[in-house]
């Protein structure tokens, strides 16, 4: 009896040392097809409570998932990226244009982009993410339809564009015009939802690098989006995950392409102002 | 009648019946320091099935958060305090005080409250992302409260 108990209890610490293996701490760094170099830690963001540090997802992730994303011939969302840069130069609408009739090439008029988004569009008095903007590039220059907001076209097209950002660091803006929605994302951020009452910063900000059960909780950073997840077998978009999230704390949630979620991602990108754009990287 | 009489006892046993005695989760008293002093159902909670709720993902799954030795749950979190020797620590009251609402013991605790139903900020339809409707109870049932709260009392170091 006894012994049953001694060994119960050496398995479990195994587990545990097990489960931590790749802990934000540990100093395993991220370059990927052996030349870009990712940056995975950084110092936070000053108008940023609550962290000293910043961390990728990536550093929370067992080795072997970590290796997934050092090589795109092993990456299992790199799929989308073909997939995208076939739609980018696909004509489709009524004014008989793709992306490429008016951004050319996508390796040249993209770079960058990914990094500073979601951003304050002036002409529309509001902050919009990529995905908004890709679909008003889709109904008012194409003249074709808009695609569902967190779809397969519209997560490969956000792939294969934040692709040519890949290995900047996350530069969102938070004043100026964009102050209002970042602070109503900030507020969302610290918010009790659901029958759990659970925030964000509950499990991202106090209790990252901790265990529920199995998960091994991160920052929540949003730098490696679009990114594959081990548990879908597909690319997710932040706004999913975001939906995700909320409905696991026993809540209503939010819609994709809310208001609410525009907002909720400019904050939370701001959170890893610093990291690198990783996408698509792969997560659990 | 003796047929009946079965029936009704079952249906007792399985929880179906609210007994005259249960406190509605809106109901419930908690002292000044968040404990509460009777028992929510007017029964004795069972230790064996408070273990089986603590280790049940579909039900307190305590140990989502806690660790706790005594319990062989695979993949036991570390957000909350290990509940080890928890019986030595808090007496009933207190226990019941922290599992029905922890809140109500220490108000800034991120442990959900587990004997309560209202006050929620967009509470939804359990886990399926939508609102909230009549279905809506407690996260577990007075009943099931008092068997973790007597398995609670059993860790003693």
């Amino acid at each position: 009896m006894k012994r049953t108990g001694l060994l119960q209890t050496a398995g479990l610490i195994g587990l545990i040392a097990m489960a931590t293996t790749a802990t934000a701490q540990d100093d395993s760094q991220l370059v990927v097809n052996g030349e870009i170099e990712m940056v995975t830690d950084a110092p936070a963001p000053e108008n940023i409570g609550g962290l000293k540090t910043i961390y990728s997802g990536w550093r929370f992730r067992q080795s072997e998932m970590q290796a997934l994303q050092t090589d795109d011939f092993e990456n299992p969302g790199a799929y989308a990226i073909d997939e995208g840069v076939e739609m980018w130069a696909t004509v489709e609408g009524s004014e008989g244009k793709s992306c490429a009739s008016c951004h050319e090439d996508i390796e040249d008029s993209m770079a960058g982009v990914r990094a500073v988004y979601p951003k304050w569009n002036e002409s529309k008095g509001q902050v919009m993410t990529l995905a908004q903007q890709i679909n008003d590039c889709r109904t008012e220059q194409m003249g074709a339809e808009a695609w569902k907001y967190d779809g397969g076209d519209m997560t490969s097209m956000e792939a294969a564009i934040s692709l040519q950002s890949r290995g900047m660091p996350v530069n969102v803006a938070t004043d100026g015009p964009a102050a209002d929605a970042w602070a109503k994302g900030e507020e969302m951020y610290y918010t009790r939802y659901g029958q759990l009452e659970l925030s964000c910063a509950n499990c991202h900000e106090d209790n990252y690098d901790n265990n529920i059960r199995a998960d091994h909780l991160s920052q929540g950073q949003i730098n490696g989006f679009p990114a594959f997840r081990i548990k879908t077998g597909k690319l997710t978009q932040t706004h999913n995950r975001f939906k995700g999230c909320i409905r696991d704390t026993r809540a209503e949630t939010f819609s994709p392409g809310s208001d609410e979620f525009v907002a909720l991602e400019l904050y939370v990108a701001s959170r890893g102002n610093g990291l690198s754009v990783e996408a698509p990287s792969v997560r659990p | 009648m003796k047929r009946t009489l079965i029936l009704a006892a079952a249906l007792i046993g399985s929880g179906a019946v609210v007994s005259a005695q249960t406190v509605s989760p809106d109901d419930v008293a908690y002292d000044e320091y968040g404990s509460i002093e009777v028992s929510l159902s007017g029964a004795a909670g069972d230790p064996a099935v408070g273990a089986e709720i603590m280790s049940d993902r579909g039900q307190g799954n305590c140990v989502a958060c806690h660790q706790v030795s005594a319990l062989t749950a695979a993949f036991q979190g570390n957000i909350g305090p290990s509940l080890d020797g928890a019986g030595d620590r808090w007496d009933e009251a207190q226990l019941r005080g922290i599992v029905a609402d922890a809140k109500m013991t220490f108000p800034d605790s991120m442990m959900p409250s587990f004997y309560k139903v209202s006050g929620f900020i967009r509470p939804g339809n359990a886990y399926t992302g939508k609102a909230a409707d009549d279905t809506f109870t407690s996260l577990l049932t007075a009943q099931q409260i008092e068997d973790v709260v007597a398995y609670l009392a059993t860790l003693k170091e």
